[in-house]
């Protein structure tokens, strides 16, 4: 088959657009824009009480209800689309203890990377926040997440999602989250991450007969914001140990690195096939054969 | 255009707008109902919320509408790209009659099935923020689906054009869109395979939460290759009721290639099917997912994958040896239960499977849903009336020489006066 000028302009035409276009779409998941060190919370499990300090701080911040049911064992209370923050009572093989469950900021965040149009987004400075403006509302960040933190509300016209944003806007003012402020029993700790996870193993060393030798959030989902300590192996305390360690973007890696690829070899492959099958369809025909 | 001119097309076009044929069909008797009902219901959707109307929920996010309508109908709009591949990339002339009926299906699948979504969308007048906003999510799998959606409509327009050119005798149209098929075709096809492994893909990052029989990295591929025989299964009912639906208008050619068509499809999806059950084969044994077979989901499992992927595959394997047409659409029709299976398995029924507990839709859910297919079909039926989609174009269109499929000229060998060969293409 020869190739004529005309034919291979259209190739290298189709070849090369389609790369100005793909290449764009290979930009990897990751944040690393600046020096600026992820914040994040440490939460002491051994040391909170269970006196839902945290959640009226975080009703009484954003306007929700005020919580009408009290942690009891063996009933889970999940956060929802009126509820940024949940206390959780456990029993467990050393007692009973309490569980904090909230949005955990991860390093490499799935929801954002699942988010179509960056409604949900990493911040610099670490929190994972969801931006109004942007949201078309397809809860796409809700299948992603392996938390199940982002929560939708279905009974409004004009839905939101709902989740802990980290009092972003009090964080960039430099005060610590409305629930690390109010928590009474000191067991919420604000702080740079690095600083935080130095801290948590710490407490680990200077007692470990109380710990459990793990920080939960260290590597889980790739490493997460928040941080937690348990006095029991954390599955006991209701954290889900099935998320693995693999940050969640890096999943669709390999998807993502194939769309350049396909969409400059395809048409490339498709048009020489074309060209191919009409050359012998050609040499038929002058053949004199019938096709 | 002139005046008399102008006038006549209105006439034509509000003539052409008159329902044709009988109007109360049984099943347009049915229909109605259902899509007026689906338009109450819609109404409280939009005022009441989603949570009024369907059953998803804050562990379920995603109802019927987007599991059935999109990610399953979007495999089955799959036959378009497949065909068009066999028509004008490889060029087998004998998939031609059937290829306008494949694009008119997929071009309005594409649209409903996308206005299905717009439907489950939380905040549809959004929508419009991931074409033109600033705020382009390029590591967004959902992000590159909203984009091939919305071009590979476009393309699948101007594969359709044509048709609606010669109904309304837009000659000069007709032939500027026709010249750009070939190309359009292509970036179709492109554009196809990256959507479909695209749906697929979606539930990459939900690895915690969907059974590990169907949670695999190859998602990606294995919705790409069950489409192929996805979209040429509903290729093989579609191209059957419009055999007995659309039989006055359709042309000789169109009545007479009908069987060997089909066996061709048949032989298509033989060997679609069995690469896919290979492929499922092999990820089965890859994911070491023995131990899981002998639960509930497990058989469920090997009910999709032998019972309505390995049986049909034969059957229409069977069907090509034997040359039996009701043997062709009985697979077909099993195929596509198996695609329906297959995504309704990852997205609802595999999907947090640990709950133990199933998501039923709502009655609500389930008429809004019908009822797009059913405005599909109307819609469909009112075009294929008018618009030569089973019948001959019209004369004018034969006697324009460049709508010719393959462009016939033949390269000729200038021999000049020097004596060396000079190639040049000339134009017939």
């Amino acid at each position: 088959m020869g190739i004529d000028r005309r034919n291979f302009l259209k190739v290298l035409g189709v070849a090369g657009g389609t790369f100005t276009i793909a290449n764009s779409f290979a930009a990897p998941a990751k944040n690393k824009k600046s020096d600026v060190e992820f914040y994040g919370i440490l939460y002491d499990s051994t040391l909170c009480g269970g006196c839902q300090g945290c959640e009226i701080a975080c009703a009484d911040k954003y306007g929700f209800p005020y919580p009408d049911d009290e942690p009891v064992t063996c009933v889970l209370r999940e956060t929802s689309e009126t509820r940024r923050v949940a206390i959780n009572s456990f029993k467990t093989s050393k007692g009973e203890f309490y569980m904090r469950r909230s949005c955990n900021h991860c390093n490499e965040p799935a929801c954002a990377s699942a988010c179509l149009t960056k409604a949900m987004f990493k911040t610099e400075e670490g929190p994972v926040i969801w931006r109004e403006d942007k949201c078309i509302g397809c809860r796409t960040c809700m299948i992603a997440c392996p938390f199940d933190i982002p929560k939708f509300e279905f009974g409004s016209p004009n839905p939101k999602i709902e989740k802990c944003r980290m009092c972003y806007e009090q964080m960039q003012q430099g005060e610590p989250p409305e629930c690390v402020k109010l928590c009474p029993a000191e067991a919420l700790l604000f702080g740079k991450r690095r600083d935080l996870l130095e801290t948590a193993k710490a407490r680990i060393y200077n007692e470990p007969e109380k710990y459990h030798h793990a920080v939960y959030g260290e590597n889980e989902a790739g490493g997460t914001g928040l941080l937690y300590l348990s006095a029991v192996p954390f599955e006991e305390v209701g954290l889900r140990t099935n998320v693995g360690t693999t940050s969640y973007p890096e999943y669709n890696k390999s998807f993502l690195y194939a769309v350049p690829t396909v969409l400059i070899l395809w048409p490339a492959f498709l048009l020489g096939l074309h060209n191919a099958f009409r050359d012998n369809k050609r040499n038929m025909l002058l053949n004199g054969e019938e096709s | 255009m002139n005046r008399e001119e102008t006038t006549g097309f209105f006439k034509f076009i509000i003539n052409e707008l008159k329902p044709k044929g009988k109007i109360l069909t049984p099943f347009n008797i049915i229909s109605s109902i259902t899509i007026i009902s689906a338009i109450i219901i819609l109404y409280f959707r939009f005022t009441k919320g989603l949570g009024a109307v369907t059953d998803s929920s804050q562990d379920r996010p995603w109802g019927l509408w987007i599991n059935f309508n999109v990610i399953t109908g979007v495999a089955f709009a799959g036959g378009a790209y497949v065909v068009t591949f066999l028509v004008y990339v490889i060029g087998m002339e004998k998939y031609r009659p059937i290829l306008r009926a494949t694009l008119l299906y997929a071009f309005l699948a594409y649209i409903f099935y996308a206005g299905a979504l717009l439907l489950d969308l939380g905040r549809p007048l959004k929508v419009i923020n991931p074409i033109i906003g600033n705020s382009f999510g390029v590591s967004s799998i959902l992000f590159l689906i909203a984009w091939k959606f919305f071009l590979y409509m476009g393309s699948l327009f101007i594969e359709f054009f044509p048709t609606v050119a010669e109904w309304v005798a837009l000659k000069r149209q007709r032939k500027f869109f026709g010249s750009m098929t070939l190309g359009v075709v292509i970036f179709g096809i492109a554009l196809s395979t990256l959507h479909q492994s695209g749906l697929g893909a979606l539930f990459l990052m939900a690895k915690p939460k969907i059974h590990p029989l169907w949670y695999s990295e190859f998602i990606p591929i294995l919705f790409f290759l069950s489409s192929i025989f996805a979209g040429l299964s509903l290729v093989v009912v579609l191209e059957s009721i419009g055999q007995s639906v659309f039989r006055n208008r359709m042309s000789f050619l169109n009545k007479t290639t009908h069987k060997p068509i089909m066996f061709g499809i048949a032989r298509i999806c033989t060997v679609a099917m069995f690469v896919y059950f290979c492929m499922t084969v092999l990820v089965f044994v890859h994911g070491k997912n023995y131990p899981y077979l002998n639960s509930g989901y497990g058989h469920w499992y090997l009910v999709e994958t032998v019972g309505f992927v390995l049986v049909p595959c034969v059957i229409f394997l069977l069907a090509h040896r034997k040359q039996n047409l009701g043997l062709v659409r009985l697979a077909a029709v099993m195929a596509m239960i198996g695609i329906i299976m297959n995504r309704l398995n990852i997205s609802t029924i595999g999907y947090r499977w640990y709950d133990n507990s199933l998501q039923f839709p709502t009655i609500m859910e389930i008429i809004v849903s019908v009822s797009v297919i059913f405005v599909q079909i109307h819609v469909f039926r009112w075009i294929a009336r008018r618009m030569p989609v089973y019948s001959e174009s019209p004369a004018w269109v034969n006697q324009e020489p460049h709508i010719k499929p393959f462009r016939s000229e033949v390269k000729s060998i200038n021999l000049n006066n020097s004596g060396r060969k000079k190639w040049k293409v000339s134009a017939k």
